[in-house]
């Protein structure tokens, strides 16, 4: 090795905690690049593959029933390539040992499954005998929640009667990656699951024999999305379509796309703060070594080593910190990077899905990693190359001090000496001090943003289930149902109240634009399912016109007073018009609100309902649980107690981890910012200190000094580190914005606290390693060295 | 003085200004200096005569504010700085009174830092061993004495065998024992090696043991001496 090589090697040995600090922050930064960006690509590349292999259809469409030709009208439309008719339907399922209804989704297998869109992945078992009519193939998640084999039997409340239905095997579909049922804020394997059995059987069930009500289309290479959709849509009219949509609106594929695109953004995002930071820390460090080595640097250009052999040797300091911490945390980024997919394993299910970190990423890993390093050399190391020879012989001459604005602002007399020398240290350097709070304020924002997500959830939680949907339980009907249903559900044991749900499915459209959602009946005094205003007071809808979300306001561009037109998309789906008389703020969904007698009397029916919710007494659970599971016009119960606990769950596992990380990733910034500063306090002043404590100082009164300049620089960046939380967290408020839901930007106290704590212990921490040198402080070998 | 050994350096009229905030401070006010093959030559003067500031100039560290510098010939004031560089890395050794070892590096890698880079330079062992530090090729500059540490510095300077070795105040941080091998290895290399060698003092007796002292005033040169008989060091008086 080349001395000026092992002059490296010794030069970053002798400052090893300060290079451990610095490699930490990019390792992080470049660890959790690799973990985000590896864990996306093998996401991404799974998707694909899957979808491809086992043809995952490109449009969507239901309707009420459509007849057999119908499909070969549909598959003569020029860009179809594949037809899927199928029947699928919501039932009410009874497993052994669960009490409670489950709600089931049947799909319809046909006979020949060669080239089956949404094709099956047997995981178990077999596939169904095509003569065989009570056969089922259960989706994976739920036969693992409810210990399901094949050989496994459980019932099903199919059209009104009860059927005993066989399992014969376990299987994945590119249909339900991502399988929640509709309306729910969280996946609930235990309580939704999907079914597939052969389609004759099923349509003899629903009596849609000879039809379907349900539609995947494959279509060919380069054919319009949309104008294949508006001719579905068009055949499909006088069979109640209910509007094709394409996969970028499937459920299971827009859930795993929008998990995608938050994954890659994250994975620039935060890694970019990360290096940034070492990017500062690297620029201090290096800073410092230069002007310690001044002399060094002299003697080697006289000696005759070039500029850019000087600097050179110098960005080569910061490259090995920055490599070291670039390999660091490519090696922690293949072990997270695992984690991660483990844990995508658990929400969206794949049939094969190994994490791959492709030599690009390593590669780009490390390129950002040297990128971070070459920035923080650059002023550094100019200033280096341009010292001259003749002029780094002679000692640096005494650092320029002035005054502190508090002493000039006549507050002097109140500042001891100590005090005053650290308020004119961080005044000598106010660019460095700066830089200081802001790092240190990033970790404090990085902290709140964790933070921030869980109170943003439990606040999201708390206004759904506690001021909007306050029901127990949340029926809904095969098909809107009479008074008489009603006054069936008041009479179950334990039910305490009930509201009837008036559900109408629509099209809105205003001017060009258009959306399918349905509108909800709201009678007056509603204390169960209620409308509330952004002050979460119940509002009363007015007796006429719509209530539209804000939010589904903004999508269709219109405003209070607007006039839309509205497609019922039942019954005899009339087309209507409507004016838009209020608008209100809401978290989740793109309601539309409708007085239910308003809604009875648009759609010139009686008092219809689509469904109810119930307010139950908790000691009859069993036995209401025992009777919805038999009633025949019951197509599914949600209760509200297993959304909430299956949402708290899985925030617990989830915000858990989170949260931990992020404090741990926090406190690597903070400590190496602190320590990185407190080294170089050091380092610049352990002869003044040393100076102080021959003069008669303690070891206590001089760490005052050192220490105190970190903690005004602390203190200083806590309030910073909320307001950058704050804004970083309005920032990822809009960015995850979804048409379905978004995050009400609630940070509470108790957050603001957390992270100025995390903060300053991290702070703390790093001030102790600082005393413990300060203490070994050797007076008399620091007085001998000239500085 | 052989006047028939080659000019090595010509200097003429050479001025030194530093601009200093409000006043300028005149190093060097017009020097006219010749050195040749061989010789020793002793700049005494006492601080702020300017005797550091015309040597940084000679060894291309620095550059005048007037006047030419010719080495060998070839005009040192109108290189650049990477041609001042090469004339560092090839012909000049330097050595400085507070020796500038890199602390990091043993006696042996602080020479090697230099073999490394020089076309064709003894072993840093050879270098050692001709100033009578064999022993201790591989202490840190920390576990050297003063005088073993410029002796370090010495061995860095003539290891790439120089053609001129200019030293800056080689004894001024040490006391007289050790001041004294100090100059014995600097008139090894002079004698032996036949390095052409400048030496800054404000140590009068240590002239005697050179062939021509020049001696600065102000930036002036105020005398210059020519010694018939070179006293070996020692025999110096102190």
């Amino acid at each position: 090795m080349r001395a000026i090589h092992r002059k490296l090697m010794r030069d970053l040995w002798q400052i090893k905690g300060q290079v451990v600090a610095i490699a930490a922050v990019i390792g992080v930064g470049v660890m959790l690049f690799i973990a985000y960006i590896s864990t996306f690509d093998s996401l991404r590349g799974t998707q694909q593959a899957y979808y491809d292999r086992y043809r995952f259809a490109e449009v969507f469409a239901s309707l009420e029933r459509g007849p057999n030709h119908l499909g070969q009208e549909i598959a003569e439309i020029p860009g179809v390539s594949n037809v899927a008719t199928r029947v699928v339907s919501d039932v009410t399922l009874d497993v052994p040992g669960m009490d409670e209804p489950i709600t089931g989704r049947l799909v319809s297998v046909p006979e020949r499954r060669e080239g089956m869109l949404n094709d099956l992945v047997l995981r178990q078992g077999r596939h169904l005998d095509p003569t065989r009519q009570d056969e089922v193939v259960v989706i994976e998640g739920f036969a693992l929640a409810h210990g399901l084999t094949p050989g496994s039997t459980l019932s099903a409340l199919i059209n009104g009667r009860q059927r005993e239905l066989e399992v014969v095997g376990v299987a994945l579909s590119p249909e339900f990656v991502y399988t929640i049922r509709p309306g729910a804020l969280m996946p609930d394997h235990a309580r939704y699951g999907v079914l597939w059995m052969n389609h004759r059987a099923l349509a003899t069930a629903f009596d849609m024999e000879g039809g379907f009500n349900d539609l995947a289309l494959g279509l060919t290479r380069g054919a319009s999305e949309q104008e294949v959709i508006a001719r579905v849509d068009r055949l499909l009219e006088p069979y109640g379509g209910l509007g094709a949509y394409p996969r970028t609106l499937q459920t299971s594929h827009w859930y795993l796309d929008n998990e995608l695109k938050q994954l890659e953004g994250m994975g620039f995002f935060v890694p970019s703060i990360f290096l940034s930071v070492a990017a500062f820390l690297l620029n201090i460090a290096l800073t410092r070594i230069i002007s310690v080595q001044r002399e060094q640097i002299a003697a080697l250009k006289a000696l005759g080593y070039t500029n850019a052999e000087v600097g050179w040797h110098y960005t080569l300091w910061s490259l090995t910190v920055s490599g070291l911490g670039g390999a660091l945390g490519t090696v922690l980024g293949y072990q997270l990077g695992q984690v991660y997919i483990q844990l995508y394993n658990e929400y969206f299910r794949f049939p094969f899905l190994a994490f791959e970190m492709s030599p690009r990423v390593i590669v780009g890993a490390l390129l950002i990693s040297l990128a971070a390093g070459l920035v923080g050399a650059w002023s550094s190391v100019r200033r280096a190359v341009s010292l001259p020879p003749a002029e780094a012989m002679r000692p640096e001459p005494p650092a320029d001090f002035r005054r502190s604005f508090l002493e000039r602002i006549g507050l002097a007399r109140f500042l001891s000496q100590p005090a005053r020398i650290v308020l004119r240290n961080l005044g000598r350097r106010p660019l460095r001090t700066l830089a200081s709070v802001v790092g240190i304020a990033f970790s404090g924002g990085l902290l709140i943003i964790g933070f921030f997500l869980s109170d943003s959830i439990v606040e999201l939680m708390d206004v759904q289930f506690n001021v909007i949907q306050r029901q127990d339980i949340t029926v809904s009907f095969v098909q809107p149902r009479s008074r008489q249903a009603f006054h069936e559900l008041t009479r179950l044991p334990g039910v305490t109240a009930v509201e009837a749900a008036r559900n109408v499915p629509v099209r809105l459209r205003f001017e060009q634009h258009s959306r399918q959602t349905s509108i909800t009946g709201v009678q007056d005094g509603a204390d169960l399912q209620r409308v509330v205003d952004t002050a979460f007071e119940s509002i009363t809808l007015p007796s006429e016109g719509l209530v539209l979300s804000a939010k589904l306001a903004e999508i269709l561009g219109a405003s209070v007073g607007d006039t839309l037109f509205l497609e019922v998309l039942e019954g005899a789906r009339p087309v209507r018009e409507a004016v838009i008389s209020a608008l209100v703020d809401e978290y989740m969904g793109m309601s539309v609100y409708m007085h239910i007698d308003a809604l009875r009397a648009m759609m010139r029916e009686g008092s219809n309902l689509t469904g109810a919710y119930l307010a139950v007494d908790p000691g009859f659970q069993g036995v209401l649980y025992e009777h919805l599971k038999t009633l025949p016009a019951v197509a599914g119960v949600a209760l509200t107690s297993a959304a909430v606990a299956a949402f708290n769950n899985q925030m617990e596992q989830m915000m858990g981890w989170f949260i931990l990380f992020n404090i741990l990733f926090a406190s690597v910034i903070t400590i190496g910012v602190v320590y990185n500063a407190a080294r170089i306090a050091l380092s610049e002043r352990s002869h003044e200190l040393a100076s102080m404590r021959v003069l008669g100082y303690t070891r206590g009164e001089i760490s005052a000094i050192l220490l105190g300049e970190l903690t005004l620089v602390t203190l200083a960046a806590i309030p910073l580190g909320w307001v950058f939380g704050y804004a970083q967290s309005a920032w990822m408020v809009s960015g995850f914005e979804t048409e379905l839901y978004r995050f009400p930007l609630v940070i509470t106290p108790a957050s603001y606290a957390w992270s100025a704590l995390v903060v300053l212990l991290a702070s703390i921490l790093s001030g102790l390693l600082v005393r413990r040198k300060l203490d070994h402080l050797d007076l008399v070998e620091v007085l001998k060295t000239k500085e | 003085m052989n006047v028939d050994a080659e000019l090595v350096f010509q200097a003429q009229g050479i001025t030194k200004v530093y601009p200093m905030g409000e006043f300028d401070v005149h190093a060097l006010r017009g020097i006219d200096l010749e050195l040749r093959e061989s010789e020793l030559v002793v700049l005494l003067g006492p601080s702020g005569s300017g005797k550091s500031t015309l040597l940084n100039i000679l060894g291309g560290l620095d550059v005048p504010t007037d006047g030419r510098v010719l080495y060998r010939g070839g005009e040192l004031t109108a290189a650049d700085d990477a041609r001042l560089t090469q004339y560092r890395r090839h012909h000049v050794g330097f050595v400085f009174q507070f020796y500038n070892l890199i602390p990091s590096l043993t006696a042996r890698e602080n020479v090697a830092l230099v073999t490394e880079i020089a076309p064709d330079p003894m072993t840093p062992e050879e270098a050692l061993d001709l100033v009578g530090l064999a022993d201790r090729m591989d202490h840190f500059p920390a576990q050297l004495s003063g005088g073993q540490q410029q002796r370090v510095a010495i061995a860095r300077a003539i290891a790439k065998r120089p053609d001129v070795l200019l030293c800056d105040e080689p004894t001024g941080a040490l006391d007289i024992s050790t001041g004294m091998l100090v100059l014995e290895a600097i008139e090894t290399v002079n004698r032996d090696l036949g390095t052409t060698t400048a030496v800054i003092t404000h140590n009068a007796a240590i002239s005697a043991m050179s062939d021509r002292v020049i001696s600065l005033l102000d930036g002036r040169i105020h005398s210059v001496e020519h010694n018939t008989s070179k006293a070996s060091p020692q025999d110096l008086n102190w």
